[in-house]
């Protein structure tokens, strides 16, 4: 299983964080959506420590947490990169040709979709629909949206993030 | 009541409004076959394979085919259950769900009691139709009790709801989404690492081969084959209402007399033992705890310790109840000691060559012979070396091709042969306790009369009474299943109950319904009260019985007189007694 | 908040409002009496918003300043236009002047020579709007706006989404008053019914009729949902409604509650779109700061409130039962009906789920009156339906039509045609659930039925166009493996068909197929049909049965003559040199990855086809178009 072996650093902080989330929304009826999206904005992905501590804060069983975790494709069971690359596969992109641009993107960092540069620079996720559709295709690089992208233009917008990081890619 | 008029198959049923297809379905006789459907667990319309055909009141057909398992019946309809278009849909499930198993009937423990196996001979399946797929799943077998081979499951998620919705313990659910959906545990470690009670309740569950216990057989031919060792066997007092079901005979049938003639059989020297002595020997001491407890101010209520299971369970989920539970070791972990500390000085074997099996009718009694608190003697060796569940017995006496149903009654062996009816009724839900009650009770007050205590049998989930026994009420409470323990604790946490003693048995009915026991299938546990059946098979028994109460057995008195002086005494306790651990509830 | 009050803030902010929805010369006279000569409303919505607009509305804003007229000039950002490609979008009224794709630069031309001096800058106006003899037209004007007809839309693009004064100018909570003031409950739902609404999430349920079953049923907690999950990939009509004009939602879900007697309200949105989000919440704030929301609503006794719950990522979570299963915390998969939300929905209580652009039209019908609305549109289809018009189009964007309009006026009039001078081959609607419309249907009129009829479906209002260089295998491929990521898994006719029948196109397409392929395909498709769980299993075969019912001939050329007519299946396409038209530049060889161009400088090269891994990097490469593929 694509499970990531680096040990867990989360902080002190980030606890007290996570437990304000869960004590805040411990009586909401359905609260394990809405605090696993906050604890993955907290840690940036949701290691088994951090669903053990949602489990236990919200009273259900890891099992639990943890089947819902893997079905939502939102939530990530591994670090993501510094900056997350996501490619839109929607229909309106990849009838433009998006599934050339991940292939761009792909050989250009040498990692596949859904897979971190060992270096934690970079990841490359697909995703289903921005609703940026007019602007097919298009590319995320964290909030950044790049529309109506050819798979030339793409190498030039990942050197401008590559350079950025000192050009170890 | 509401009821409502349909016909199936052209046949008109008159059925309480609410009742699904399938229940109106059986009421006029007819079945559908199931697959993620059970009877009291399970109940999600998933697998698709109870499909039937309707038209609605207005003769207009409805769309598409509907689950009859989850289909409420409605006023008028007719459904059909074997059209042409319903046979066909039937057998493509069936067959896209061989495309992606795992298709090894030759060597399967499931074979010939297997559910998809049935199906599809029955829909004549091709197994190849659609293009078959590798085994892509790693085969779970690192807990000393249970196997998952995901190769072979379904994904009817039964046994997840059992774990989740009956036993409230949920260390297994589905993980992921679409085709990649499999049952496991949290981030895909064995269920080895996680805190899982061990009772198979998922395994008896489960229609296919996908679970399973981890089979001891071997070890225990090798035992029986090495000129060295002295095998003991000792079946627990469940067995002999369920294992004639693995040769066919009816659901209930005693076959008491039958075990020790097979067990005899399968070697050279093999010996057959009552383990219903050492249900017996544990009344002996939990009676006398619970009198101590309650006239010295001991930890109450006092909670019934020889179900593994439920032990586990107190330890991982609910630590701060280990003051209550009896620190009477179960019946297994005794006749482990009884045999390898007592009867070994008696007759001089060397523990070290005796080679004891015990046949259980559970899952957690394979986990619960590897805990170190059981070893009574100093050397290498556990009291019980395999706990073999009645499915891996009546396995043992297939292979040994042993004319079981026909075998004339034999007696057990010398000197652990007798129990009493309190021993006997054990391996039903409320046997503990009221084998208990009734030595209790004769303890305290030698003009005690009452031998049935039918208050705590059943069939409600929990049962609560009280009873003045020599002046002094005695509030007990029995239940099975741990969802229903779980509501017990929390009760008692609250404070809400002052219960002196309380029984608890991990399986819905006790161990009659263990998760060791023969597999019954769909078609069986939807519609025939199995649990019942078994029960009744033991008080039956207990009903004529030579002595009713624990206290009563020539056996009990013997090893006391011998060597354990009496209950609650040093050596009793060195032997008998145990200690429990804090286990978590976190993943390993 | 009294109707007087409510009047008020509207006879306040009407003119201001109305100067963007009138002709030039009658905008020019209210705008006098505005306070500002000129009105520049910029999209703040997904698309522009990536394109850019924020930026520009900094450089607009700073722009103002330094030619000393922002107080003169109000700049207004908007929600969606529907014509996010032409993004940053930014229009000038009264005049309605639609400059497109705005820059930074540009902004400081037409701050200084437009608003400033009046003279428009036509080299940035959008070309459409510009004709050859140098008159200029309002965006209203042009093909691409004059052919539709704007009622879910009505305020997209029109009023500041994050003001409720302007959504108030418009009408807006009058027909919550109305209704609550002068109609019972029954009136409300009779007049949804007499309406002809139709869900528009794409099943097509009478809206008034899902209204009645939950009235009907019994108990004291009930609940309303909005169904903003948009798993379409390619439609975005729901997110526009919500970026542009949140506050209509709140409206009709509230009339949606007085109509059944709910008083709590969720709205699942798709955590894709953060900009939505944020605007309903700031909608459901200002919402209850009016009293619009919470205790005795208009002073009637009437309660209710609501609240936003995020998706996570799962296509399934649009079904309405899934839907329910996720807010309440779980695996959204979805539970075997009956019983319906109606009767047993979110919590276990009865629940009225309605999409977004349903709900959109609800307080227009109950403001204007069933008579109105059924008045527009085909029998059995009333009203408009939005598109999100996508694919090989020239004006991508979403477009709002009368029912009945035909595939060709979408195509030609308002979509502007195909680019490039290609075909017209198909255009696919319903996405993953629906199929394809081949030219030879292109003039059925477009309503539930009649798409239904050919195979495809109207779906939530994805239109994406395909042209001659699509591979119609290859799109239903596309979709198999969409809905193989998005089974929920729960069912084996589902959780096991898509994978086969993908396992059977990737056979195809890689021209290892065989005839009877094609018969298990159509097996299997319709067993998932007849026996999956929920609407995806039994949709999921649409793609592939509607491009097999009428490109049967594309499948048959990658089975038996192993060859993709569009050119576009990898495995079955060869990259060849054009002897005639190579000059002998070298740029492909020395571009190619493998190595699998040889040729001596201005020669014809070739290619060799046991090494070329089919990249597609050489034809890219070439200037003279002498690379071609087979
Ligand atoms: C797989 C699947 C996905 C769906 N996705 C959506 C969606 O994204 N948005 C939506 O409004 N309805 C969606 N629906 C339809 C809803 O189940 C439901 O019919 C609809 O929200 C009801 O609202 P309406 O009657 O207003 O259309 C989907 C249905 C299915 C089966
Ligand atoms: S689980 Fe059933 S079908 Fe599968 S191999 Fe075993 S017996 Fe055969
Ligand atoms: S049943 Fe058939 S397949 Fe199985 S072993 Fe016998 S002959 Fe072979
Ligand atoms: S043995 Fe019991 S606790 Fe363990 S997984 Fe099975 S059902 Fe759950
Ligand atoms: S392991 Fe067995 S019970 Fe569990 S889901 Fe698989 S087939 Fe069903
Ligand atoms: S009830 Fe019996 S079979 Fe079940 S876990 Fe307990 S001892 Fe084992
Ligand atoms: S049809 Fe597909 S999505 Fe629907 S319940 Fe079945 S597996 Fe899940
Ligand atoms: S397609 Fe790619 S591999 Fe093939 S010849 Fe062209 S550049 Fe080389
Ligand atoms: S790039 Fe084009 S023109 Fe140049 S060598 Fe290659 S095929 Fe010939
Ligand atoms: S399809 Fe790519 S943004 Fe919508
Ligand atoms: S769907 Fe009815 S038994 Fe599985
Ligand atoms: S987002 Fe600006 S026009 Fe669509």
């Amino acid at each position: 299983m694509a499970e990531n072996s680096l040990s867990f650093k989360g902080t002190k902080a980030q606890e007290e964080e996570l437990m304000a989330v869960i004590a805040k929304n411990k009586d909401l009826p359905g609260a394990l959506l809405p605090v696993l999206h906050e604890a993955q904005e907290i840690y940036g992905y949701l290691p088994i420590e951090v669903q053990q501590m949602v489990a236990d804060g919200l009273g259900i069983s890891l099992s639990e947490v943890f089947g819902v975790a893997t079905f939502y494709s939102r939530f990530s069971l591994n670090p993501k990169g510094k900056h997350q690359i996501s490619i839109c596969l929607g229909t309106a992109c990849y009838v433009k040709g998006s599934d050339k641009i991940l292939e761009k993107v792909e050989e250009k960092l040498g990692i596949k979709s859904g897979e971190c540069t060992p270096d934690g620079l970079f990841s490359i996720d697909s995703c289903r629909c921005v609703g940026a559709c007019g602007l097919a295709p298009v590319m995320m690089i964290g909030e950044e949206v790049y529309g109506k992208l050819t798979p030339k233009e793409v190498g030039a917008i990942l050197d401008k993030y590559i350079n950025e990081e000192g050009g170890k890619q | 009541m509401e009821t409502v008029n349909l016909k199936i198959n052209n046949i008109p049923v008159e059925v309480p409004k609410g009742y699904t297809i399938l229940q109106a379905a059986k009421a006029a006789n007819i079945e559908i076959p199931t697959l993620c459907y059970l009877k009291d667990i399970n109940c999600i319309g998933a697998c698709r394979v109870c499909m039937v055909e309707a038209k609605d009141k207005n003769d207009r057909p409805m769309r598409g085919l509907l689950a009859a398992c989850v289909y409420p019946v409605e006023e008028g309809m007719q459904v059909f259950t074997n059209t042409p278009a319903v046979i066909k849909s039937r057998k493509t499930t069936i067959e896209l769900l061989l495309s992606t198993h795992q298709k090894k009937c030759l060597s399967c423990v499931r074979s010939n009691n297997c559910e998809l196996q049935k199906l599809a001979l029955e829909y004549g399946c091709d197994e190849d139709r659609f293009t078959s797929e590798d085994a892509i799943y790693e085969i779970d077998e690192q807990s000393p009790y249970i196997v998952r081979n995901n190769n072979k499951c379904v994904n009817c998620m039964r046994c997840v709801a059992a774990c989740k919705n009956v036993q409230t313990v949920s260390v297994i659910g589905a993980i992921r989404r679409g085709y990649q959906v499999h049952v496991g545990s949290p981030f895909d470690k064995s269920l080895n690492d996680s805190p899982c009670v061990g009772c198979g309740q998922c395994i008896v569950s489960c229609p296919v081969g996908a679970l399973t216990e981890k089979s001891d057989e071997d070890r225990v031919w090798d035992a029986i084959n090495d000129p060295e060792k002295v095998v003991m066997f000792f079946t627990a007092p469940s067995i002999k209402a369920t294992l004639g079901e693995s040769f066919d005979l009816p659901i209930g049938t005693n076959v008491e007399g039958k075990m020790p003639a097979a067990i005899r059989r399968l070697g050279e020297g093999v010996k057959a033992y009552n383990m219903d002595f050492t249900a017996d020997l544990t009344i002996m001491e939990e009676a006398n705890e619970l009198i101590q407890r309650i006239t010295t101010g001991g930890t109450l209520p006092m909670f019934t310790s020889c179900c593994p299971g439920w032990v586990k369970f107190v330890e991982h989920y609910y630590p701060d109840f280990i003051p209550n539970l009896s620190t009477c070791k179960s019946p297994q972990a005794m006749f482990g000691a009884v045999l390898k500390g007592y009867y070994a000085q008696k007759t001089g074997i060397d523990p070290n060559k005796m080679f004891v099996v015990s046949v259980i009718p559970c899952t957690a009694k394979k986990f619960e012979c590897t805990r170190p608190q059981l070893r009574s003697g100093d050397g290498d060796y556990d009291d019980v070396d395999v706990a073999l569940t009645t499915r891996e017995l009546a396995r043992m006496i297939k292979r040994a091709h042993i004319d079981f149903a026909d075998l004339q009654d034999e007696d057990y062996d010398l000197p652990f042969d007798k129990a009493s009816g309190g021993g006997v009724i054990f391996g039903a839900t409320g046997g503990v306790l009221e084998a208990a009650l009734r030595t209790a009770a004769r303890t305290l007050d030698g003009d005690f009369k009452k031998i049935d205590f039918e208050e705590v049998r059943g069939p409600e989930a929990i049962r609560e009474v009280t009873y003045e026994v020599a002046g002094i009420p005695v509030k007990v409470a029995v239940t099975s299943g741990l969802g229903n323990a779980r509501k017990i604790l929390e009760k008692i946490k609250k404070g809400e109950a002052d219960y002196q003693m309380v029984e608890i048995m991990a399986c819905p009915g006790g161990c009659i319904n263990g998760g060791g026991q023969p597999l019954q299938s769909d078609s069986v546990r939807n519609y025939v009260d199995y649990k019942a059946l078994r029960s009744k098979a033991l008080y039956d028994q207990d009903k004529t019985s030579a002595f009713r109460c624990s206290d009563e057995s020539p056996v009990c008195k013997m090893v006391y007189d011998e060597f354990f002086e009496a209950p609650g005494k040093e050596k009793a306790h060195k032997y008998l007694h145990t200690s429990y651990v804090e286990r978590g509830n976190k993943m390993n | 908040m009294t109707i007087e009050e409510l009047n008020k803030i509207k006879k306040e902010y009407e003119e201001l409002v109305m100067v963007r929805k009138v002709v030039k010369e009658q905008g020019e006279e209210m705008a006098k009496h505005t306070g500002y000569r000129k009105q520049v409303l910029v999209c703040g919505g997904t698309g522009c918003t990536s394109s850019g607009s924020k930026k520009v509305i900094a450089a607009l804003e700073k722009a103002l300043k330094d030619n000393g007229i922002e107080d003169e000039i109000l700049v207004v950002r908007t929600g969606c236009f529907g014509l996010c490609s032409l993004g940053p979008i930014m229009i000038v009224y009264p005049e309605g002047c639609f400059y497109s794709q705005a820059t930074p630069e540009g902004v400081e031309r037409i701050v200084k020579e437009h608003l400033k001096e009046g003279n428009v800058v036509k080299e940035l106006l959008y070309k459409e709007t510009v004709h050859e003899d140098g008159s200029i037209i309002s965006l209203s004007e042009t093909n691409f706006y004059k052919k539709q007809m704007r009622i879910a839309l009505r305020n997209c693009g029109v009023i500041d989404p994050e003001n409720i004064k302007e959504y108030i100018a418009l009408d807006g909570y009058q027909a919550l008053y109305k209704a609550l003031t002068s109609m019972t409950p029954d009136q409300v739902i009779q007049e949804v019914l007499d309406s002809g609404l139709r869900g528009r999430g794409g099943g097509g349920f009478p809206t008034g009729l899902k209204w009645k079953f939950a009235k009907g049923s019994e108990g004291p907690i009930k609940y309303v949902a909005c169904n903003a999950d948009e798993g379409d990939p390619g439609a975005f009509m729901d997110r526009s409604i919500l970026e542009g004009d949140p506050q209509c939602i709140i409206e009709a879900m509230a009339i949606a509650a007085y109509a059944i007697g709910a008083s709590r309200g969720f709205v699942y949105v798709r955590a894709e779109y953060p900009i939505a989000v944020q605007r309903l919440q700031i909608a459901i704030e200002q919402a209850k700061e009016f009293g619009f929301l919470g205790e005795n609503i208009f002073g009637t006794g009437f309660n209710f409130d609501m609240e936003i719950r995020l998706g996570a990522g799962a296509f399934v979570c649009g079904e309405e039962t899934a839907l329910m299963t996720s807010i309440e915390g779980n695996r959204g998969e979805p539970r075997p009906r009956p019983p319906f939300p109606a009767v047993k929905g979110l919590f276990g209580k009865p629940t009225v789920l309605n999409n977004v652009e349903t709900y959109a039209n609800i307080a227009q019908i109950i403001y204007k009156g069933a008579d109105w609305y059924s008045s527009i549109g085909t029998e059995k289809s009333r009203g408009t339906k939005v598109f999100a018009l996508g694919g090989k189009i020239t004006n991508v964007g979403l477009v709002e039509i009368p029912m009945g309009t035909t595939l060709r006026e979408i195509i030609e009039e308002i979509g502007g045609g195909i680019p490039n001078g290609k075909k017209f081959k198909a255009a696919q609607t319903g996405g993953p659930s629906g199929g394809c419309i081949p030219a030879e249907h292109i003039d059925t009129p477009i309503d539930y039925d009649g798409l239904i009829a050919i195979g495809s479906m109207m779906g939530s209002g994805g239109m994406i166009i395909l042209d001659e260089d699509t591979c119609m295998v290859d799109i239903a491929k596309f979709y198999l493996e969409f809905t193989v990521d998005e089974s929920c898994g729960k069912c084996t006719p589902c959780r096991v068909g898509t994978r086969k029948l993908l396992q059977y196109l990737d056979k195809i397409t890689k021209g290892q197929g065989e005839m009877e392929d094609l018969e298990k395909i159509d097996e299997l498709a319709k067993h998932m049909q007849k026996s999956s769980l929920c609407a995806l299993g039994q949709t999921a075969p649409n793609p592939i049965l509607s491009t097999m019912k009428f490109f049967k001939d594309e499948y048959v050329a990658h089975i038996q003559d192993k060859t993709c007519p569009a050119g576009v299946c990898k495995s079955l396409i060869r990259y060849e040199i054009i002897a005639d038209k190579c000059k002998g530049c070298t740029l492909c060889a020395r571009n190619c990855p493998v190595k699998a161009i040889t040729g001596t400088v201005k020669q014809p090269h070739v290619i060799d086809s046991t090494k070329c891994i089919k990249c597609g990097v050489c034809m890219s490469n070439c200037k003279f178009g002498a690379i071609i593929t087979k």
